[in-house]
């Protein structure tokens, strides 16, 4: 490592976590001491990603006029990107603290204002049937639309983008760094890449002109004209449904659920991947009326092919008085989950589990063996299954 | 009549109140016993007016306006001379904050002779110059506002919290956690708030309370249901409710309408200061003048409009204790 890359690897904060992984150091390199695995155990024990670009000094270059918003009178602006619609006056900011009313138009503070960016494998935000075993170069800018109390990367979540060290990396040279380090996909990830709507569809076009595909790891919380335009630009989704009730949603995440609802119906009508992450918090939205609520929900309106993570929790944040969710609880979840049909119900962040694996839901083989985020088998033949050639939903195909 | 400058009730509520904000406060029925054998105090507000503030003319005097100053907070300590009053308030030695808001720009902002005033007096009582720190959220906003930068040397202090930073570790009570700025839990003995008398648009009115989260690192996350129970919930915490003495308001000129963006249509030449140690009182005093305002032009009061500044009555109440907004326990001198 040259001393120039040191120095820029000096200046990005320290790692970060997909939403739906909460997992200890020494947890994850216990269950992932198999060769090949350097880049992820680098990456975890917070090697940053080298970047050549040059330190933000300038705000001016982040400074981007936003899409989605309404003029009103008296220069105020009505933010139409998010269903929060915050209405905002002359030198405000709205929720999210990344967009700012400058006499009367809008911007987004964090285009190009890259904050953090790692190489994960595509299983850690997770995505378990889109490209398995691919390295996605993830990143995020600082900022949030909502302020979920269980947040693992609120430092930079919760923060405005002056608060947080970042660098100016423009959308070409972000797909080029994926590029230079073999990333077959681009993750938008750790904070809410909702916030940093232009800079996140610049950067995909970009990289799909290098044939480098675009994840997104989002909470959902989004208005459907940038959604389905979204669809258009990216090529798998991973919604983090935090719970299936409102009062959950207003008190935890300081949200709202049916927003939710109505993004991943949009997106399965747009026709891209979707994932969904449940994260199961002990206590607060751990019932069986809820589980059973979600997969029938999930089964009537989104079908049986959507992979659903039911993620143990982790205290984090605001929520340091509750315990880790118990394996059980997991279990019990994902039970509920196939006794209603869902074909893909995952157990996550507890490596080892055979509910990590993918099986098939006709015969029950064996398709993919994971351990963590590692895919340590795949038996499937051009999506399908080996026995029984029953479809496996998913992309498997990088 | 003499007072001392801090009461046995003020330090009780004090220490109960960051009691409660440690996580001691699961039980109510403690709390609420505790407050019932505390009889209500009457909080003193002045509210100092000069007519002839601008001397005919659109702009501040600032010889009136220290003269105001000066009245306003001989009138507070009840005290012969300003010096006296406002050895009241700090020590010699002591490091003092004054928390402008600068968030409107030149215009809407805490105006720049009234601060200097109270450098001035500052000075006399015993605090040097490089003891005084005029603080705000950016360092931008206090630029816009008029303010100059200054960091070093023996000069009156000038920065944002982008250059102070923050606490790394959260400060949690009710409905906030944020990171502090480091000017108000480091560097700063004593805070003097000095907020604008306006109307805001989402909160009612933003005046003392709301001049606080200026002091964290993530207030856009606190506007929503207009602000309430997080303005008064930010309040509450420790290095706030400890530091901060006394809520100068400069209501040199005023605003009813539009806030918090400075809207000079919508703004009329009050030519007052308001003086408490009682944010609530004050705040709910400002609400009041800016109602009465706001009927005098024929508009609609913001209760009417579902604007009211509901954060007032939480701060009042029970369990965070900042102060009161029942007129009859606000001592209102008028000069």
């Amino acid at each position: 490592m040259s001393s120039q890359a040191r120095n820029a690897a000096d200046r990005l904060p320290a790692p970060t976590h997909s939403a739906g992984e909460q997992i200890d150091r020494r947890t994850f390199l216990q269950a992932t001491a198999l060769p090949g695995l350097a880049a992820c155990v680098w990456a975890c024990l917070g090697g940053p990603i080298l970047l050549h670009a040059s330190p933000a000094s300038e705000e001016g270059r982040f400074t981007v006029e936003a899409q989605f918003y309404d003029k009103q009178a008296y220069k105020k602006i009505k933010c139409k990107l998010c269903p929060r619609e915050c209405v905002i006056d002359d030198r405000e900011r709205g929720y999210c603290g990344v967009r700012e009313n400058r006499g009367g138009t809008y911007y987004t503070l964090v285009h190009s204002r890259l904050a953090t960016a790692h190489i994960d494998p595509i299983e850690k935000k997770p995505f378990f049937h889109f490209c398995p075993g691919v390295l996605a170069f993830s990143v995020a800018t600082a900022g949030c639309n909502v302020n979920c109390k269980f947040c693992q990367n609120w430092e930079i979540s919760q923060a405005r983008p002056e608060q947080v060290r970042a660098n100016y990396v423009p959308p070409r040279d972000l797909a080029a760094l994926a590029q230079q380090n073999h990333c077959p996909a681009i993750a938008y990830t750790y904070s809410e890449p909702v916030v940093f709507y232009e800079y996140l569809m610049d950067t995909a076009e970009s990289a799909h002109g290098l044939g480098i595909k675009s994840v997104v790891v989002t909470g959902g919380y989004i208005q459907k004209d940038p959604l389905k335009k979204m669809c258009r630009r990216v090529d798998a989704i991973k919604v983090d449904l935090k719970a299936f009730s409102q009062k959950y949603y207003k008190e935890i995440v300081n949200g709202d659920l049916k927003p939710i609802l109505d993004a991943l119906v949009t997106i399965r009508h747009e026709g891209r991947w979707l994932e969904i992450v449940y994260l199961v918090v002990p206590t607060l939205n751990d019932s069986d009326a809820e589980f059973q609520g979600l997969v029938r929900w999930i089964k009537s309106e989104l079908g049986t092919d959507v992979p659903v993570h039911f993620t143990r929790f982790y205290p984090q944040y605001l929520l340091k008085n509750l315990p880790p969710t118990p394996l059980g609880t997991l279990e019990r979840a994902k039970a509920i989950a196939d006794a209603e049909g869902l074909h893909y119900a995952y157990i996550g962040n507890v490596p080892g589990h055979p509910g990590e694996n993918t099986y098939c839901p006709q015969c029950r083989r064996l398709l993919i063996e994971r351990l963590g985020f590692v895919v340590r088998k795949m038996d499937l033949h051009k999506g399908k299954c080996r026995s029984c050639q029953h479809p496996i939903a998913g992309v498997w195909q990088a | 009549m003499k007072r001392v400058a801090a009461s046995r009730r003020d330090f009780l509520r004090t220490c109960l109140a960051g009691a409660a904000c440690m996580g001691m406060s699961s039980d109510g029925g403690f709390l609420r016993s505790v407050w019932a054998s505390v009889p209500p105090s009457r909080s003193r507000l002045v509210i100092a007016r000069d007519a002839m503030l601008r001397g005919g003319g659109a702009g501040i005097s600032s010889g009136r306006l220290q003269n105001l100053l000066d009245r306003a907070m001989q009138s507070f300590f009840d005290r012969d001379t300003p010096v006296e009053a406002w050895r009241q308030l700090v020590r010699p030695g002591e490091v003092v904050g004054l928390k402008v808001n600068c968030l409107a720009g030149r215009g809407g902002s805490t105006s720049i002779p009234l601060v200097e005033a109270i450098c001035e007096r500052l000075q006399q009582a015993g605090v040097p110059a490089e003891n005084i720190i005029i603080w705000d959220r950016l360092s931008s906003d206090l630029e816009s506002a008029g303010f100059r930068i200054s960091t070093g040397g023996r000069r009156v202090r000038c920065s944002g919290n982008d250059a102070s930073g923050y606490e790394d570790d959260l400060a949690i009570c009710g409905s906030v956690g944020s990171r502090v700025a480091r000017t108000l839990t480091r560097y700063c003995d004593a805070v003097i708030n000095l907020p604008v008398l306006k109307d805001h648009g989402i909160a009612g009115v933003t005046m003392a309370l709301k001049n606080l989260f200026g002091a964290i690192h993530n207030p856009n996350k606190y506007h929503g249901n207009a602000g309430d129970p997080y303005i008064a919930d930010v309040n509450m915490l420790p290095s706030i409710r400890q530091k901060v003495r006394l809520t100068i308001c400069d209501a040199t000129t005023a605003q009813y309408e539009g806030g918090p963006s400075y809207m000079p249509q919508w703004t009329w030449p009050y030519n007052g200061l308001l003086v408490s140690r009682d944010p609530v009182a004050l705040d709910y005093t400002g609400w009041q003048i800016i109602e009465r305002k706001r009927a005098e032009r024929g508009m609609k009061s913001l209760e009417v409009l579902g604007r009211a500044p509901a954060y007032i009555a939480t701060a009042a109440d029970t369990h965070h204790g900042l102060g009161t907004n029942d007129p009859k326990l606000i001592e209102r001198i008028e000069i």
